[in-house]
């Protein structure tokens, strides 16, 4: 078994977690975590949708938002990707795009303050650095065949519009409205800091203890994302979009001193700033490195790592759960359900939620990490189980699940997995913001005691760990032969 | 720029030279026929003959190079993108013009597709693809067509029609056929491709089926 290579991988990160595991903070702090547990789900189980009027407003500025950000970012992407061929542009948008979505935020928050352009650029800005990458996938497996049948005399964007545009229309229309899920669920956690959208209104429910606000906000949350195709309709968008920006919210007006002042004081590194030489940043940066960057780091690879089993674990174990190979209606049903939720469940509220009732330490980050990926791979794989044919007498039950359906799903699967290396090392950061000490951490308490220099210096030390996963993940991926389509 | 004059036609694939070197002159008024097996290197040639006349021919590629998400009216109006300005393209995606409507709807009816003017090319059978990429050509209106096996799916009478369209329209044309009794009936000049290398060119009045068989 051990011959191929597919399997060693699988079995080197294995052996990779196990020893993160033996090294990680993995613990459950609360004194009575499981009757925390218990009032949080009975908190679901009877939503009271309206003790608060600001539920529905949160609802409507989530949803503004995600219209705003992700239309600024599909339409600043599609530029890009008309250029991505230049490597400066490659560059650039995979740089926009290592940074997370809550970090663009935490750093427009210090010179735009609560101002709807900092949600805006929060998520346009990654957006388009992933949109670009996409788009530019898409044109270019396009055929150029038709391109060639246009006369020498055409316009460049005559031909582009119709040679080229028209066959990647349909692929586009579908990336783009499954980055509007993606866009939702972003825009809700920015509510974490501080904006108005339902993270906030979690956040507050939450350390009020009022568990009946919010599981209505989580079931409203639901309902949007799984009324998605019913309400998110071609000739309706352009109507969305114009009117989403009038739904934002007013916050604080732009001070524009501040902007001034954060990008030609707050973020130059402090010797320099008080111009003390190279030999003082050299000590600046030596500090920063020990006490916040490698700790940071270290912690945020351990924690990775074991997300990154426990998901594929999770994955794994979940995909029966919609297979048609397995069990009867009822089931599928209810393991449908599961699976919605838990890949609509962004992993920034799941570890929220399970920190609060846990307390802290790296557990209820693993667990977040994994529902959530867990659920979008197990997804994934379930819909792939349902296209294939097994011969008649092709055994049942478990020997069907390891024999017939496991080997075949294995390679796509371990592509899935490793397509979502990046992404959840980018999460895992991020949770550092809920009190984990991975990098987010860090940056966060540098923001707090107002030290932009150091919390910019560890956002591009993060961005740079993403880049490097991400290129990691695209080798072991054409090593093994793996091919996947983006998920999100 | 009717006829032309080419010289230097090579291709090599894998390292192995598949095509030429060859030169070609063709003269205004000349209908080529390009035979010989399949393989000989016939769209090999029309390929480079339409990279070396700079895509000022006419082409119907072996391929059809039809955008498939696009309606039958849209991929033949790609055939005259050069002669509208930037605006007028981008409104006929939109919302086509009537002067262009009716001039492609008449044309696709006299190929037997008029009904199926706004319909994905994607959706087509296989002949009425071809005839959408004939009409593009016929739209297009260049000096010289290259053909690569433009009625291989269909029918005779039909197959006929085109190809006096064809020749109707276009004085001078470069077409590759399979079918030897079209190829002596509607071009005036043959020219036989064996192992990448002319092996035959006479005037069709000077050639004789049995000649052509030895090229099979």
């Amino acid at each position: 078994m051990f011959s191929y290579p597919v399997v060693r991988t699988s079995f080197i990160f294995l052996a990779i977690a196990l020893g993160g595991l033996l090294v990680a903070d993995i613990a459950i702090t609360a004194t009575n975590p499981w009757r925390d547990l218990g009032r949080f789900f009975l908190g679901v189980a009877t939503p009271d949708f309206f003790s608060t009027s600001g539920l529905f407003t949160a609802l409507l500025r989530t949803v503004a938002f995600a219209f705003v950000g992700v239309a600024l970012g599909s339409f600043c992407g599609f530029l890009l990707a008309l250029v991505y061929k230049r490597l400066p542009v490659r560059m650039f948008c995979a740089f926009i795009r290592a940074i997370h979505e809550l970090f663009w935020a935490l750093i427009f928050l210090q010179f735009f303050g609560f101002h709807p352009l900092t949600g805006v650029l929060a998520i346009a800005i990654p957006y388009a650095g992933i949109f670009a990458k996409v788009y530019s996938e898409i044109l270019e497996e396009a055929d150029p065949e038709p391109g060639r049948m246009v006369p020498p005399g055409a316009s460049a964007i005559s031909t582009f519009l119709f040679a080229r545009i028209p066959d990647c229309w349909v692929q586009m229309r579908t990336y783009t409205a499954y980055r509007l899920e993606c866009g939702l669920r972003s825009s809700a956690i920015l509510g974490f800091v501080g904006l108005p959208t339902l993270g906030f209104y979690l956040e507050s429910s939450f350390s009020q203890g009022m568990y009946s606000d919010a599981g209505a906000m989580l079931i409203l949350f639901y309902g949007v994302i799984a009324t998605m195709p019913l309400w998110v309709r071609p000739k309706l968008l352009p109507i969305y979009i114009l009117a989403a920006p009038f739904f934002l919210g007013e916050g604080f007006p732009i001070v524009w001193g501040n902007v001034e002042r954060f990008f030609t004081e707050d973020i130059i590194p402090s010797p320099l700033r008080d111009g003390e030489g190279l030999m003082a940043l050299g000590a600046w940066v030596g500090d920063v490195m020990v006490t916040e960057a490698l700790p940071g780091i270290w912690n945020t690879i351990v924690l990775t790592q074991i997300a990154l089993v426990a998901t594929g674990i999770l994955a794994l174990l979940a995909f029966p759960l919609i297979s048609n190979h397995f069990g009867g209606p009822v089931r599928r049903t209810s393991g449908h359900v599961f699976l919605v939720i838990a890949r609509s469940t962004p992993e920034y509220i799941l570890a929220y939620i399970l920190l609060q009732l846990w307390g802290p330490s790296m557990l209820p980050a693993v667990v977040a990490l994994a529902i959530h990926n867990g659920g979008i791979i197990g997804h994934l794989l379930g819909r792939q189980t349902n296209t294939l044919q097994l011969r008649p007498d092709a055994p049942s039950g478990f020997d069907r699940y390891s024999w017939e359906l496991v080997p075949r799903l294995y390679r796509s699967f371990l592509a899935f997995l490793f397509y979502r290396w990046e992404i959840i090392m980018r999460e895992t950061a991020i949770l550092g913001i809920l009190g984990i000490f991975t990098l987010g951490f860090y940056v966060d308490s540098a923001i707090q005691n107002i030290q932009f220099d150091r919390a910019m210096f560890l956002i591009l030390i993060t961005a740079g760990l993403n880049i490097g996963v991400d290129a990691l993940g695209r080798l072991i991926r054409r090593k093994l032969a793996l091919q996947t389509m983006p998920t999100c | 720029m009717p006829g032309f004059d080419v010289s230097g036609l090579t291709a090599s694939f894998g390292g192995e030279r598949v095509l030429g070197p060859l030169s070609l002159r063709v003269s205004p008024g000349e209908k080529v026929a390009l035979v010989g097996k399949s393989g000989a290197g016939k769209s090999t040639l029309i390929k480079l003959l339409y990279e070396r006349l700079e895509r000022k021919a006419a082409l119907i590629p072996q391929g059809l190079g039809l955008v498939n998400a696009l309606p039958v009216f849209h991929n033949v109006f790609l055939g005259r993108l050069d002669q509208h300005p930037t605006w007028y393209n981008t409104v006929t995606l939109m919302r086509p013009f009537k002067r262009d409507r009716e001039a492609i709807r008449s044309l696709m009816h006299d190929l037997g597709i008029g009904e199926k003017l706004w319909v994905p090319a994607a959706s087509l059978s296989g002949g009425q693809r071809q005839r959408v990429a004939i009409a593009r050509a016929l739209y297009r209106g260049a000096d010289i067509l290259l053909a690569d096996e433009p009625i291989s799916a269909l029918d005779g009478p039909m197959a006929h029609q085109i190809m006096r369209s064809l020749t109707d329209q276009y004085d001078t044309s470069v077409i590759a056929l399979h079918d030897v009794d079209m190829a002596l009936a509607y071009c005036n000049r043959i020219i036989g491709i064996q192992d990448g290398e002319i092996a035959l060119d006479r005037r069709t009045s000077d050639v004789k089926t049995a000649d052509i068989m030895t090229l099979y």
